[in-house]
Formats: C-alpha cells, sequence, structure tokens
C-alpha cells in the first residue's frame, strides 16, 4: 500500500464552515490530476462541510486575529483558508 | 489635448474604481494589428524609465497604436496627458502549453492611492483555447507582494480576457492577474505598457455625468470572491473616489460619515 496525499484548499464566505466558497485550489499528490490557474469556473465544493461529507478531513483551520492596528481597512489574503486532504492508496 | 468624446466618463471611471480595470474591443484596426504583431515578433525597442511616453516609438506601430485616439483619451483620463514611460513587456506564450501561469500582481506591495496604469493589448484573436490574460476583478487594492497569491488557483468570478485582435484592456496597477494556458498550435502575443501619472489624478475625465445614478450603481458593485470582506472594500473605494473627485466628503451607504462621526462639542448641559 503507498498512501498519497491530496490537497483541497477552500476559500470559504466567512469562518464559517458552510458558508459559500468563493475561491479553491487542488494538488494532488498522486499525479493523477493536475490543476492550474483558471482550469474551472465553480467550485468543486460549495463550502467545506460539503467536502467534509464527500470524504475530505479538515487538516488546517484559518487563525483569528485582530487586525493590527492602523491596518484596520487594509485587505490581502482572503482570510478563511481551509486545507482538506485524502489519502489515496496508489498501490505498491 | 484628447477630444472630449475620447475621455472616459465617470461612470466608466467608477467601474475601473470597482473593478480595477476596463476593456474595449475592438480599438486598434486590423491593418495596425497585424504591423503590431510583426513588430512585437521583431522585438520593441526599450526607452529608458522615468521618461516621457508621448513621442516614444514613433513611425512604429506601437507608436501608432499608443497615438490613436481612444488609447490618449483613456490615459488621459486616468493618468493625465503626459505619463511618463516605466517599463513594457511582450507576453509571449508557447503553443501546446497547458500550465497556466500563478496569479500575480506586477508590484511589491504599493501604499500609494495615486495609481499607475497598465495596458494590456491583444494584437491578434484571442480565444479561450489560447488564453488570454485572467485578471481577478476588484482585487487592485488588495496588499500583497508579487507572487505571495500563488497558492490560490481559482476564484468566482476571475475573467479570462477572451477577445478579437484589438481590444485593449487598462488595469490599475495592483490588479491580479495570470497567464492562461494557450492550447492551440499557435503562438500568443500581448503587448504590456505601464505609465505612470505626472499630475494629481483629479477629475481628469469627462465629468459631465459625475452626478449619474450609475456611478454609485458601479461604486457599489460586489465581487463574489469576497466573501465577508465586501464592505471593507467598499471603503478602499471611497477613499480612492475622494482622491479622484477632490470630494473630501463623497460616501457610499453611509460608511465612512459613520466611522468619521467622533463629535468632539460637548453637550449643553441645563
Amino acid at each position: 500500500m503507498a498512501l498519497r496525499q491530496k490537497l483541497l484548499v477552500l476559500y470559504a464566505h466567512s469562518p464559517d464552515l458552510n458558508s459559500a466558497t468563493v475561491a479553491w485550489s487542488i494538488f494532488d499528490g498522486t499525479g493523477k490530476e493536475k490543476h492550474t490557474t483558471g482550469d474551472s469556473e465553480e467550485p468543486p465544493y460549495l463550502s467545506v462541510v460539503a467536502a467534509m461529507r464527500d470524504g475530505w478531513r479538515v487538516i488546517q483551520f484559518p487563525q483569528q486575529h485582530p487586525a493590527f492596528p492602523g491596518m484596520e481597512y487594509n485587505t490581502a489574503y482572503l482570510k478563511y483558508e481551509y486545507i482538506l486532504e485524502q489519502l489515496e492508496d496508489v498501490g505498491a | 489635448m484628447p477630444n472630449k468624446e475620447d475621455l472616459l466618463t465617470t461612470t466608466q471611471m467608477a467601474k475601473f474604481v470597482a473593478d480595477g480595470f476596463l476593456r474595449f474591443d475592438d480599438v486598434v484596426p486590423d491593418e495596425l494589428n497585424r504591423a503590431a504583431l510583426a513588430q512585437m515578433e521583431a522585438g520593441i525597442e526599450r526607452p529608458r524609465g522615468g521618461d516621457p511616453v508621448q513621442g516614444m516609438w514613433q513611425g512604429t506601430a506601437i507608436g501608432d497604436v499608443v497615438q490613436l485616439p481612444q488609447i490618449q483619451g483613456i490615459m488621459a483620463s486616468l493618468v493625465g496627458t503626459d505619463p511618463l514611460y516605466d517599463h513594457h513587456a511582450v507576453h509571449i506564450v508557447q503553443p501546446n502549453r497547458e500550465e497556466g501561469q500563478i496569479w500575480h500582481a506586477d508590484a511589491i506591495i504599493d501604499l500609494r492611492t495615486p495609481f499607475d496604469i497598465q495596458f494590456f493589448y491583444f494584437p491578434h484573436d484571442t480565444p479561450r483555447e489560447m488564453g488570454g490574460t485572467m485578471v481577478l476583478p476588484g482585487s487592485h487594492y488588495r496588499r500583497i507582494s508579487e507572487s505571495d497569491i500563488a497558492r490560490y488557483q481559482n476564484f468566482l468570478g476571475q475573467q479570462p480576457m477572451v477577445c478579437k485582435a484589438g481590444t485593449v484592456m487598462v488595469a490599475h496597477h495592483g490588479i491580479w492577474h495570470c497567464a492562461q494556458p494557450n492550447l492551440t498550435d499557435r503562438t500568443r502575443y500581448m503587448f504590456k505598457l505601464r505609465l505612470n501619472p505626472t499630475v494629481r489624478q483629479l477629475r481628469l475625465w469627462n465629468t459631465d455625468d459625475i452626478d449619474a445614478p450609475e456611478v454609485s450603481s458601479e461604486l457599489n458593485a460586489n465581487h463574489r470572491w469576497y466573501g465577508n470582506e465586501a464592505r471593507l472594500e467598499i471603503v478602499n473605494r471611497i477613499k480612492l473616489w475622494r482622491h479622484l473627485t477632490g470630494d473630501e466628503k463623497y460616501d457610499l451607504g453611509y460608511w465612512l460619515s459613520r466611522l468619521e462621526n467622533e463629535p468632539t462639542a460637548a453637550a449643553l448641559v441645563a
């Protein structure tokens, strides 16, 4: 048995895992799928919970920090980034 | 000076402030597209950064594109009639390239309210299977450095520049974008030109419609990928709109007025 990791990164509308997916990425360690920028117009799952129901395990939650003083209205990265994994047996 | 009809309208400016870019289809005539493409293939002279762009590449196809009345009008509206040349690049995507470029912005973190613009000129037809450049509407206020955003692959509302030959996009320097795969057997070309303003970007466009209701509608536009941060982006737009119009009280939906209300007068007590 040789397990390989697939990562699904979902960016949610809010910290609520039921909230809508607004951005997404897939990195496939099995080598079976290749994903790149702009390769889909709709997310693979409509929420983090929807992905969990399909067998994806959440392995990272976004931490929540208060805004740094002076940067309360700045925007940068998407805040609600959830990383999920599936392990797949690719054989011996 | 450009003709008034070639300047941007206030509604277009509001869309630029909200989306971070505007596109203009079929601006460049076919004959000029063919000559510009040949010039891109041969190589375009690289002027010195910081010199005035007017007069550059005189007598060549690219110079003629820059001097088109509509391009001059767009330029004058956003960065004035005499902007500085920053740099240019001929972007080439080889045939049968299946990997998209990573998302990025063409800058390090830039704290200015004044902004540079970048023209993206597509000299030949660019169907989806050929790319073109993918842009993310409303990403231009995000404080990131170049490829910091490379983990992202897709966003709700991302927009590929699928266009006919002669289409031009003009974008805020902070816009997130990436070249898309070219699955055809033809090489893809795109000319990018960055310009810096030399004057305060204050009401440089055709302001006849400054009070049109479409202006606030454009400024209020949501982008689906914002999620819970949509209102913070509205604040960013209000700040830039105040800078562009000189109206320091301008507001949308009372967002900034509320935050700026800090009374100092003591209440009269009987």
